[in-house]
C-alpha cells in the first residue's frame, strides 16, 4: 500500500474525489495542508485540481510558492512520482517542474464535459497499466488548459516521448499540438489537465480513469514484491 | 531611503494567440469601431516600493517580474520607476 499525499491549497476542490480515486486503487491516501513543511513520509505526491489563490495573477503561480511546494520539489528531485490534474499541472509548470505553461482556453469559455485522449506514454508512474495509443473518455473541467512551450521545449518533448496524452477527434483548448498531459525528463513528474479522477467508477460515467491510480499503486507492488503481485490483485479491484 | 511608484506591464507574448485581445477585437467591431485591428489584453501593476535608490528599486521590480509577476514561457514584461 503505497502513501499517497494530497496536498490541499486554498482554493482545491477536487482534493477529495483525488483521495477517494487514490483510496479506490488501494493506495493509504491522506491530506496535507498547503502550509505543511513535510510529505509525512509520501511515496507519491498528487496536486489536485481546483482553483487554488482564486487563479489570482495566473493559475497556480502563487501556489506554487506554497511552502509544501519545497518538500514537493525535493521529491521530485529524488525521483518521487508526482502527478498534477489540471490546477495542479498548472502549479507544476509554474514551479518549473514540469515544462510550458497553462494559458487561457483559445475560445475563452469554461469547458466541463467529457473529451477524448489518446494514451502516448506508458512508461511512467501513473500510465504504465494502459496500452501505448489507447483512447480514452475523460472530463475536462477548465478555463486555463491551453498548453503552450517554445517549439524547442515542444519538439524536445515529442522527441522523447514525452506527451503523455494528447487530445484525439477535438482539441477543446487549443493547444499546442493537442497536447493534454506531459511528463518530465525524468518521467516521474506526470501532469494532466482532464480528470481521471472523475471517471473511475461505472457510477461516474466510465472507469477510463481508474488505472491512473491503479498504475501508482502497482508500481509498488512490481518494486516491493516482484512481477507477481504486479499482475494480479490491484488491476481488478476497481 | 525613498518611496517609488513602479509600474509593470505584463504582456502576453506576441507570438502566442490572445483569445481575450481577439474577442475585444471583435466585441468593438460589432459597435461599429471598424478602424481596431489587432487587440492585445495583458496586465498593468502598480507597486509602492521602498529603496535606497530609484535603480534599486528598478532592480528590486525585476526581479519581482521574474519570480512571481511574470511567467518567462508566456509573457513580457516592462516597468517604470519614479519617485512617489
Amino acid at each position: 500500500m503505497r502513501r499517497v499525499a494530497i496536498v490541499v491549497f486554498p482554493g482545491s476542490n477536487c482534493d477529495a474525489d483525488t483521495l477517494d480515486a487514490a483510496r479506490a486503487a488501494g493506495a493509504d491516501a491522506y491530506f496535507v495542508w498547503h502550509k505543511a513543511g513535510d510529505l509525512c513520509q509520501a511515496d507519491v505526491v498528487i496536486l489536485p485540481g481546483g482553483f487554488s489563490y482564486g487563479d489570482y495573477l495566473r493559475s497556480g503561480a502563487i501556489a506554487r510558492f506554497s511552502p509544501v511546494l519545497a518538500a514537493v520539489t525535493t521529491h521530485a528531485r529524488a525521483g518521487g512520482p508526482v502527478l498534477g490534474i489540471c490546477n495542479g499541472f498548472q502549479i507544476l509548470c509554474e514551479a518549473g517542474l514540469l515544462p510550458g505553461a497553462l494559458m487561457r482556453n483559445a475560445r475563452l469559455r469554461f469547458l466541463s464535459r467529457p473529451v477524448r485522449v489518446l494514451v502516448e506514454a506508458t512508461d511512467t508512474p501513473f500510465t504504465h497499466l494502459y496500452s501505448f495509443a489507447e483512447e480514452l473518455v475523460l472530463p475536462v473541467a477548465h478555463g486555463d488548459g491551453r498548453f503552450v512551450a517554445d517549439e524547442r521545449t515542444t519538439a524536445e518533448l515529442e522527441a522523447e516521448g514525452r506527451v503523455v496524452w494528447r487530445y484525439v477527434g477535438e482539441n477543446p483548448n487549443g493547444s499546442t499540438r493537442n497536447i493534454a498531459g506531459v511528463c518530465n525528463a525524468g518521467r516521474n513528474v506526470v501532469g494532466i489537465m482532464p480528470h481521471p479522477e472523475r471517471r473511475n467508477a461505472p457510477a461516474l460515467g466510465g472507469t477510463d480513469g481508474a488505472r491512473v491510480f491503479l498504475s501508482m499503486e502497482a508500481a509498488h507492488a512490481t518494486q516491493h514484491a516482484g512481477g507477481v503481485r504486479a499482475g494480479g490483485g490491484h488491476h481488478t479491484g476497481v | 531611503m525613498s518611496a517609488f511608484r513602479v509600474e509593470i506591464r505584463v504582456m502576453p507574448r506576441v507570438s502566442l494567440l490572445d483569445p481575450q485581445g481577439q474577442a475585444v477585437s471583435h466585441a468593438l467591431h460589432a459597435l461599429g469601431f471598424a478602424e481596431v485591428g489587432d487587440v492585445r489584453v495583458g496586465k498593468h501593476l502598480v507597486l509602492r516600493v521602498e529603496a535606497p535608490s530609484r535603480d534599486d528599486a528598478a532592480a528590486r521590480a525585476r526581479a519581482m517580474c521574474d519570480r512571481l509577476l511574470a511567467n518567462p514561457v508566456t509573457e513580457d514584461f516592462q516597468l517604470q520607476v519614479e519617485a512617489a
